[in-house]
């Protein structure tokens, strides 16, 4: 009884179609189907959205082209022209990121981005390929990021340690960041939701909080997704452009 | 449904518009208030993921050099100053750019003020 009321039980990972390959566990789980939810979700969006091309926009070609155009914009305030060319990654990061912690406002739906695994592999795919991006445009010059410029060579063996930490921070950040909301945000709306039926009458009031929480969890579940596509941007910026 | 009537249904459709419009706040304030939010998000991690950086790579350095624990508490500080750093030349409107320079194009809006400041001595 009190384990079904735990509010970290909506976490938990339940495989749903047990696959092993050798000792390696890569079975189908609830977090794989709800990942699957928002590629199909996002894809039907899209292709919906872009299948009419009528000159007044529908409903759902509006909010494609709302969403194409955000996203658009970000990059072209954080990067420039020259930031075109990572539209798709952006995109899809954005996306991806925003329908799973759409769907996980949705009451008993899994959020797979309040999995640390999850979120740290996009940010891993980030940080490599910025990094990669940075080699292949500036080759060995790249390493200059690291020395900041216009430092006394004795205080270089202070410094260089400290960006390199600063440099190696950043996908921790970045998907501690996105994680991090997201389970206290369902961790929080699930224990305040847990006073409700014990409360009896006085339950109205933490109802009343947990209504005005989901607002401003949506509002949340927006913001991470804007928030890692414009760090995703920042740092794309920073590999094209050194000093 | 006579053709009289409609424009005047119009008009006050027209003036039920214009009045839920003056009351919601412009659209500027809304969206700067979302870009606001979103940045305090983005400095809160930042000085935590400098520190849990530094002392993860000094601990590992301990146990690799059997120097424990004194790589772990040199890194731990350098960490420390990894995250301010971060912090601030998120804030500074450097860019989040590693190395102290300000960032070359300021069209980033959120970078928020001293934009034109000489970075820090």
């Amino acid at each position: 009884m009190a384990e079904k009321h735990s509010p970290l039980e909506q976490f938990l990972i339940k495989p749903l179609i047990p696959i092993k390959i050798g000792s390696v566990d890569i079975s189908f789980t609830n977090s794989s189907l709800f990942m699957v939810v928002a590629v199909v979700l996002v894809g039907l969006l899209m292709t919906a959205g872009m299948g009419r091309r009528g000159l007044v926009p529908g409903r759902i070609q509006s909010i494609a082209e709302m969403a194409y155009e955000f996203v658009a914009n970000l990059i072209r305030e954080t990067v420039g022209s020259e930031g075109r060319k990572y539209f798709p990654l952006i995109f899809t990061l954005f996306m991806f990121i925003l329908f799973g912690n759409m769907l996980g406002m949705i009451p008993s739906t899994f959020t797979f981005t309040s999995h640390i695994a999850v979120t740290f592999a996009m940010a891993g795919v980030v940080f490599v390929a910025v990094t990669i991006l940075g080699f292949i445009r500036h080759g060995i010059h790249f390493f200059s990021f690291f020395v900041p410029p216009g430092v006394p060579i004795g205080m270089w063996p202070l410094l260089i340690p400290i960006e390199l930490i600063s440099y190696f921070s950043r996908p921790i950040s970045l998907s501690v960041r996105l994680f991090a909301n997201m389970l206290a945000g369902h961790t929080l709306l699930k224990v305040l939701a847990g006073f409700v039926p014990a409360l009896g009458v006085a339950g109205i009031v933490p109802l009343a909080f947990v209504t005005a929480l989901t607002g401003l969890e949506i509002l949340i579940a927006f913001l991470q997704a804007y928030v890692f596509a414009i760090l995703t941007c920042l740092y794309i910026n920073d590999a094209l452009h050194l000093h | 449904m006579s053709d009289k009537e409609k424009p005047s249904d119009l008009a006050r459709l027209e003036a039920r518009l214009k009045e839920a419009e003056s009351r919601r706040p412009p659209e500027e304030t809304r969206s700067e208030r979302g870009k606001g939010l979103s940045f305090a998000f983005r400095i809160g991690t930042e000085l935590v993921a400098g520190i849990a950086v530094g002392v993860a790579v000094g601990w590992a350095l301990d146990r690799w050099l059997g120097t424990k624990p004194w790589l772990m508490i040199a890194f731990f500080v350098l960490g420390a100053a990894a995250g301010m750093m971060n912090v601030y030349r998120a804030v500074a409107g450097l860019g989040s750019q590693v190395g102290y320079k300000p960032a070359r194009n300021d069209r980033d809006s959120d970078r928020g003020a001293g934009e034109d400041k000489k970075p820090g001595s």
